[in-house]
């Protein structure tokens, strides 16, 4: 039994230092010289804690920051807006043409956003809002099928007495669901909203096809890719900016923690 | 008094006030770009031109393309490596995981983190990690005496260190399978080994019925990801190969090293907005549609019970 302890735990510390040691190296790296960058040195022989400094002295980075920013808020609260009554409906309400509504909006979900890039992208270049992040935010304002699946399986969950309750005591529809259902459905709200959040953070092919030509509309992953192959060998400086983009979602994931945790373990779908 | 009908309609009025954004969503998102996408793809046309009929000549373009032909296989590799790969992974961690009573949700975070770092950035630092001339990686394999091989700049090499990549970023499908370990009844277990069942027969006979259809769900959502599978592929050809390339112009690197990580997505995206050759595009497409169509309703069959 003793053993077996020391057995689970080694290979748990183990496998812990891999799953770390990527990081590590980056941060050593984001630390040392140009020079020794290059070199096959893994330990900084001298500390160079400006490279952080420099990363935004040579890129836009507050401008990519607050690109990313906006189109991550702006397609979470748009999404919720419109998600969050469908899914009420899908899972609480009884109409006809329900499940083949739910099945369209699995298609949707299931649908590699490659196969609707041209139609989608020539209707956007109508409306003159390529070179834009619009085209990404405000579809949100329809839905999210990803979100409204998750937002329907958690308040599968909640059950119906409650909604009967306030219905007994004449609440419609509208006022049960932002009465009573949203206060219970807060932690799967809460991880619909992450999971956009983050899916909108690190988007890289959404920016590329509709901003890539217009600089001053590029997130961080687009910037971040196209800030390396300008400084071509600075692996220093590079590194720095790679550990710099990844701060602010490590930041909300430690606040959020337990929220997203119950999230994920909600996407996983029993049969 | 309100009548039987009168009520039914205000019930229909109340599920359209909470479902016609969603209902117009599919409309404009779903239905509209699928019927145009099948009438554009016998058309040729790019953003100056308007589309002008040309029958089945894109069709019978598409089945002597060598470059569908490379980019459906790299993407055919990544479907049977990367997704087996990452199941057994995350099974293997979670299963690890599911013993621990205590100090679970240190190793839990632990493991997770890498699956936040955005795609870009975790590109970025596994190519910087797996550099071949002075990379950690291969200073530390020299260092028990083993060349390592080219990685992102080998042929050979750069899908499998792209799955190598993918492994390091599991921990959401390991959560996933945690929670489904963790929901298997402990008197199965406790029947299992009363009826003097081994441990490799509990798994057996036990642990995978019971997680069987989180396996599956989990299974079909990878296929239609690694179907996707776009910025990974792209980023690193591009930062491996050192050319300097911004925004758009990342394309030039696709598929470097030699054309093995060039997938399907990456010769759409070049077909449409490098080459403006939208009809091929949607040609291109389509099939992609049907591919992700078979394995949706492989996956609708199998969950019945959720709909």
């Amino acid at each position: 039994m003793r053993l077996a302890f020391i057995a689970r735990h080694s290979i748990a510390i183990a496998l812990g230092v891999m799953f770390l040691c990527p990081i590590v190296f980056l941060a050593l790296t984001s630390v040392m010289s140009n020079d020794q960058s290059l070199t096959a040195n893994l330990w900084p022989t001298s500390w160079h804690p400006g490279n952080y400094i420099e990363v935004f002295e040579r890129t836009p980075l507050p401008r990519y920051l607050l690109n990313t920013a906006l189109y991550a808020i702006g397609a979470t609260v748009f999404m919720l807006l419109a998600s969050v009554p469908a899914a009420y409906a899908l899972a609480k309400l009884r109409w006809r043409g329900r499940t083949a509504i739910f099945v369209a909006i699995i298609c949707m979900m299931m649908l590699p956003p490659q196969v609707t890039t041209v139609p989608l992208y020539l209707m956007w270049a109508n409306y003159g809002l390529t070179g834009s992040l619009w085209p990404l935010v405000l579809p949100m304002l329809l839905g999210d099928a990803f979100s409204i699946f998750l937002l329907r399986q958690f308040l599968l969950t909640i059950p119906d007495e409650y909604l009967d309750a306030a219905r007994v005591d004449g609440c419609g529809e509208w006022r049960t669901l932002l009465r009573v259902v949203l206060p219970m459905a807060r932690p799967g709200i809460a991880a619909a909203a992450m999971f956009q959040f983050f899916y909108a953070w690190n988007d890289y092919y959404g920016p590329l096809l509709y901003t890539s030509e217009n600089e001053s509309a590029w997130t961080l992953s687009l910037g971040l890719a196209s800030f390396r192959t300008l400084h071509a060998v600075e692996w220093n400086i590079v590194s720095a900016a790679t550990l710099l983009t990844m701060v602010p979602i490590v930041v909300v994931f430690f606040f959020a923690q337990k929220a997203f945790v119950r999230g994920v373990t909600l996407t996983g779908v029993k049969g | 008094m309100t009548t039987l009908a009168q009520r039914r309609r205000r019930d229909r009025l109340t599920v359209l006030s909470f479902m016609a954004p969603v209902l117009l969503g599919l409309l404009i998102f779903l239905v509209y770009p699928l019927v145009a996408s099948v009438y554009f793809s016998f058309t040729t046309f790019d953003l100056v031109n308007p589309p002008r009929w040309v029958g089945l000549r894109n069709w019978e373009h598409l089945l002597e393309d060598p470059n569908v032909r490379t980019a459906a296989t790299n993407t055919l590799w990544l479907v049977v490596v990367l997704v087996p790969a990452r199941m057994l992974g995350a099974l293997g961690t979670g299963m690890l995981l599911a013993r621990f009573k205590r100090g679970a949700g240190l190793y839990r975070t632990l493991f997770y983190l890498p699956a936040l770092a955005p795609p870009v950035a975790a590109t970025l630092a596994f190519v910087f990690l797996f550099k071949p001339g002075t990379g950690p990686v291969n200073t530390l394999l020299a260092e028990i005496g083993i060349q390592g091989p080219l990685w992102f700049n080998s042929p050979d090499w750069a899908k499998p260190s792209l799955v190598l990549l993918g492994l390091w970023g599991i921990g959401d499908l390991m959560i996933i399978f945690l929670a489904a370990l963790l929901d298997v009844p402990k008197e199965q277990y406790e029947a299992a080994s009363l009826d003097g069942a081994n441990a490799a027969h509990q798994f057996r006979y036990v642990t995978l019925p019971n997680i069987a259809p989180v396996m599956l769900f989990a299974a079909v959502t990878g296929v239609i990801q690694t179907l996707q599978y776009f910025t990974q592929a792209a980023v690193a050809a591009s930062v491996a190969s050192g050319q300097a390339t911004t925004g758009g112009g990342i394309s030039s690197t696709f598929g470097y090293p030699e054309g093995s990580t060039f997938t399907y997505p990456l010769w759409l995206y070049v077909v449409g907005f490098r080459y403006g050759a939208l009809g091929y595009a949607n040609t291109l497409a389509v099939v992609l549609f049907v591919v992700a169509a078979a394995v949706t309703v492989v996956m609708l069959r199998r969950f019945r019970s959720f709909l």
